[in-house]
């Protein structure tokens, strides 16, 4: 019995993480128009957007191989089991231990992988010069990553984040390791997603573009399945940062009907905080020339190296 | 049992050396060689899960008189004849095929059975004399390998500063072992076990050269991206897969087992060693347009890798933290075992490729995922694999190292703290730009459109190595999603070297592995492989059934302009050059000039990039420059008068007798 309650909390958070990303997504669209005093569009426009997508014809360029039309569902698929692995209402659920934080970060790294390769395959510039800058950020934006989740292990004693959820639950408090740890997660997920200063998501044609590049032979369902994905990656640091930094509301394994309620509302509220404060981090900072964005990760990575050595010295900082 | 199997090699060799005039020779020597490695791989794999407790032992009456040669099979030795006769066993398979497009058959056959005994007799051997005898065997028979092609300019330079390094690195183990022997001479590694050795430390940084330079750890890895891509490639695959893996085996033969106890700063020297090779090797293969010179500097990475788990485990074994420096050892073995899989699978393909499209350079492949699509596939795994991927095998060996990692600040010694996260940033820097590497690779020789006329007609490779790359990509998945199998085969390994084992993966539920305790880390790749396809096939079936399905074909978009030349397309060098231009700049002192023409000028622009090796620069031109100097001058002393050697001679025993005189 509990196990099928576990197996149906683990489907109801896979199910529920694919329904919220585009949500998420078009909640940040509004916000950010009206912080620009624009109206903006419906919150709605990303779930319209993407039935609008699989509804049309997928034009492929003459010479794409098996592994352009291949990739989108790969990179769908890696980026949805890590978002799974987040805990977002619960923790403790049947499969949390399948992966850590570390197969985390890598299953994401398998998904970038899938879409650089899909930027070259069609062997035009604006593909390569996506992918090309996408793996440089990733070059330093992975190790960085590593970094946190090396600084985070060691205050909670283990990598796994249900474990990790509820040590900060109970006896975290404050310490400048995990403050460093925050701040280089925030300028990782502003980087991973593709957000400003480090991409723009609203421009095309653009020469500073890097995600738009790579996607951009694609069309219908196989560019719906990526922008899902990107929707879904976006929903995946949120909760992240939620889960590590915020952690309250998690219901525990085996809790009352009540506690997942009170799960999914709080989980909800976090990533409307989350979006609110993308939108206007975003808003009061301009686009970076590429060449400056390595010196921003490169902090990323500074300040979760110093996190690690700190607590390498001494277990209380 | 095993020295049977390496007497059907040498006998290959004898096959090898007559046979050379006919035409099936290839596929008899090959054949041959595939079924003396498979016999050694049963024999060590039987040994190495059944038998693990009772090493076998043999004493040979060869080599010098009265002493005779030892042979001793236990479960290190056991565990690397499966790693490297495995390797052997594909290369063997692959060549079959391959080898037919050999010009010289008959400057390979005879040297390739000899190199692959060696290996197996070095790991065989059990007294500093066989030791050092095969060791040089296997040495000498793959630089015979190396200059097979010795008509192509590079090769002969190659060969010449690989048989120099090589020639380096045997000496420094040969004085490892004096010091080990001792006064007394026992060069028996039994009679080195119970004996103090003289200077440890001193030991452990000659075997760190010998066996260093072997693997091709930074600084002493200059020789590796000339030889190995110069060898055909199924030699290439063995001496990037498999006989850096037998440097490895020297060197935790010796550090983990002659040597006795280790002091705690050894592990600062070998850690710092590994953390700079694994980054210096990695951002060297990203500029690499040469795929087989890639996959060699990648190989360095790779090594180095290797080494930060050595060092680990060392740190943790000489603080006497059992359980964790089985995990760091457990940790380094795997990923030297991984990494001969893949590293394997990639140089096979690189080989059809050669043959495919008689290039190396990726620059001037490209679409070839069309002509070949079985290799593409293959590779693409071998790729994915060696960029650290989930649920690949490459990824497990690296989330143990990391886990050694995190549990490293219980080290008491400062320097090892500051170091240990150190090594820890480096490899995971290591790893990402390794990701970035490979797609680079692939993305430019499979993908896009074929860049030149010969890429466009490339046809599939034969069957035989389409097997082989197959073989090691299966066990490349089997290894990543079932890696507890492999960690509780190593467990007799890490007993007997470190003293204590990883707990017993096997029965974990659902086959996950768990270093410590599952409240501190788990993983289970088999159960990420079963989500992503479960996951995969349920969106493909409901974007199948919910949405369009109509494709229509058309030209590139590329926003509007697209443009048919194949040369518009992003090449290697633009592909890399975000990459150089961040961390080039320091590593390589890379620098780009532009030369623009004067306005009204038909002339084209110029953009030159310059890059040094600043290891070679630094390091081994200065010792070429003194040795160049110091023979000119003593060259001199062959245009003397006889008076003058007279003299000379008369002063040197002089000199001699009374620095003797001196010393009493």
């Amino acid at each position: 019995m509990a196990l099928i309650l576990g197996l149906l909390l683990q489907g109801v958070q896979m199910l529920l993480v694919l329904a919220l990303a585009p949500l998420l997504l078009g909640f940040t669209r509004t916000i950010k128009a009206r912080m620009l005093r624009r109206r903006g569009p419906p919150v709605i426009q990303p779930y319209r957007d993407l039935l609008k997508l699989i509804r049309k014809e997928a034009v492929i360029a003459d010479n794409a191989s098996w592994l352009f039309r291949a990739s989108p569902y790969m990179i769908f698929a890696a980026t949805w089991v890590a978002a799974a692995l987040v805990p977002t209402f619960a923790t403790g659920l049947p499969f949390a231990w399948v992966g850590d934080l570390i197969v985390i970060s890598a299953l994401i790294g398998s998904a970038r992988f899938f879409l650089a390769l899909a930027g070259v395959d069609i062997g035009t510039s604006f593909g390569g010069i996506g992918s090309s800058r996408e793996m440089l950020f990733a070059s330093l934006a992975e190790p960085a990553m590593i970094m946190i989740v090396f600084t985070v292990a060691l205050v909670a004693g283990s990598t796994q984040l249900s474990f990790v959820a509820a040590f900060m639950q109970e006896s975290a408090g404050l310490r400048v390791s995990l403050g460093m740890a925050l701040v280089a997660l925030i300028i990782v997920a502003v980087a991973e997603n593709a957000r400003i200063p480090v991409d723009n998501p609203a421009t095309h044609l653009e020469l500073t573009m890097v995600h738009e590049a790579m996607v951009l032979e694609y069309s219908g369902r196989h560019l719906a399945m990526i922008e899902l994905a990107a929707a879904v990656k976006l929903l995946l640091y949120v909760s992240l940062i939620g889960c590590i930094f915020l952690p309250w509301g998690l219901a525990p394994a085996g809790s009352a009907a009540p506690a997942y309620a009170t799960g999914v509302a709080a989980y909800v509220g976090k990533l409307l905080l989350g979006s609110f404060l993308l939108v206007l981090f975003e808003t009061s900072i301009a686009k970076m020339r590429v060449f400056r964005v390595p010196q921003f990760l490169g902090a990323a990575l500074m300040l979760g190296l110093l996190g690690t050595l700190l607590l390498f010295v001494s277990r209380s900082f | 049992m095993a020295l049977w199997g390496v007497a059907v090699l040498l006998g290959a060799a004898v096959l090898g050396a007559l046979l050379q005039r006919a035409g099936a020779a290839t596929r008899i020597v090959y054949g041959v060689c595939l079924v003396g490695c498979l016999t050694i791989l049963g024999t060590a794999s039987y040994h190495l899960l059944l038998a693990s407790d009772a090493p076998q032992t043999a004493q040979l009456p060869v080599g010098l008189p009265w002493t005779g040669a030892y042979f001793r099979l236990d479960a290190l030795s056991a565990f690397f004849l499966v790693l490297v006769n495995l390797g052997g066993a594909t290369a063997s398979l692959f060549a079959i095929g391959y080898g037919s497009h050999e010009p010289a058959p008959g400057r390979v056959l005879p040297f390739y059975p000899v190199f692959l005994a060696g290996m197996s007799l070095v790991l065989l051997a059990h007294d500093a004399f066989s030791f050092l005898l095969t060791w040089e065997l296997m040495s000498l028979a793959s630089w015979a390998l190396v200059v097979a092609h010795h008509h192509e300019p590079d090769n002969t330079r190659a060969g010449y500063i690989y048989i120099l390094m090589a020639s380096f690195g045997t000496l420094t183990l040969l004085l490892a072992f004096g010091l080990l022997a001792g006064p007394d001479g026992g060069y028996t590694f039994d009679a080195m076990r119970r004996a103090d050795p003289v200077m440890p430390g001193l030991v452990l940084l000659l075997v760190l050269l010998g066996a260093g330079s072997k693997a091709g750890l930074a600084p002493l890895h200059v020789w590796l991206p000339l030889a190995h891509p110069a060898a055909p490639s199924h030699v290439s695959a063995l001496m990037s897969g498999v006989m850096t893996k037998v440097a490895i085996y020297a060197f935790v033969r010796v550090a983990f087992d002659l040597v006795g106890e280790p002091s705690w700063w050894w592990s600062m020297v070998v850690l710092a060693v590994g953390g700079v090779s694994a980054v210096l090797g990695v951002l060297s293969a990203l500029l690499q347009r040469d795929l087989k010179r890639l996959l060699a500097f990648s190989t360095i990475e790779n090594v180095g890798i290797v080494f930060i788990g050595l060092g680990l485990a060392l740190a943790f074994k000489a603080n006497g933290m059992a359980a964790v420096a089985a995990l760091a050892l457990t940790a380094a073995l795997l990923h030297a075992f991984n990494h001969s899989l893949f590293k394997s699978l990639l140089f096979f393909g690189s080989g059809a490729l050669l043959t495919a499209t008689g290039e190396r350079d990726i620059e001037k492949m490209g679409g070839l995922i069309k002509g070949m699509p079985l290799t593409a596939f293959l590779m693409l795994g071998g790729c994915l694999a060696i960029s650290a991927l989930p649920p690949l095998n490459g990824f497990v060996s690296e989330w143990l190292t990391f886990q050694a990692i995190l549990l490293s600040p219980q080290l008491p010694q400062w320097g090892l703290k500051l170091l240990a996260p150190a090594a820890g940033a480096m490899l995971a820097l290591a790893a990402a730009l390794s990701a970035a590497c490979f797609v680079r690779a692939y993305g430019i020789a499979f993908l896009g459109r074929p860049r030149t006329p010969a890429a466009g007609r490339a046809a599939e490779t034969d069957r035989f190595s389409l097997a082989a790359m197959a073989t090691c990509l299966a066990l490349c998945v089997i290894a990543g999603i079932l890696p507890g199998l492999l960690i509780d085969a190593l467990s007799p390994v890490t007993q007997a070297l470190t003293g204590a084992r990883m707990p017993v993966q096997t029965t974990m539920s659902w086959l996950s592995i768990v270093p410590v305790a599952e409240s501190r880390s788990s993983y289970n790749g088999l159960l990420v492989l079963l989500f992503i396809t479960v996951s995969t096939l349920l969106t493909i079936e409901a974007v199948h059934r919910y949405a369009s399905r109509a494709v229509r074909r058309g030209p590139a978009w590329d926003c509007g302009f697209p443009d048919a030349n194949p040369a518009t397309q992003y090449t290697a060098d633009s592909f890399a050059q975000p990459i150089r231009r961040v961390f080039g700049e320091v590593v390589f002192q890379a620098r780009e000039r532009v030369e623009m023409p004067p306005p009204g000028s038909a002339q084209p622009a110029r953009l030159t990039v310059s890059l040094r090796d600043l290891v070679w620069d630094t390091l081994y031109a200065p010792i070429a420059g003194g040795l160049a100097v110091a023979t000119e001058k003593l060259n001199q002393l062959q245009f003397l008068t006889i008076r003058k050697y007279l003299s000379l001679t008369f002063a040197a025993l002089v000199g001699l007798l009374l620095a003797v005189a001196i010393w009493r």
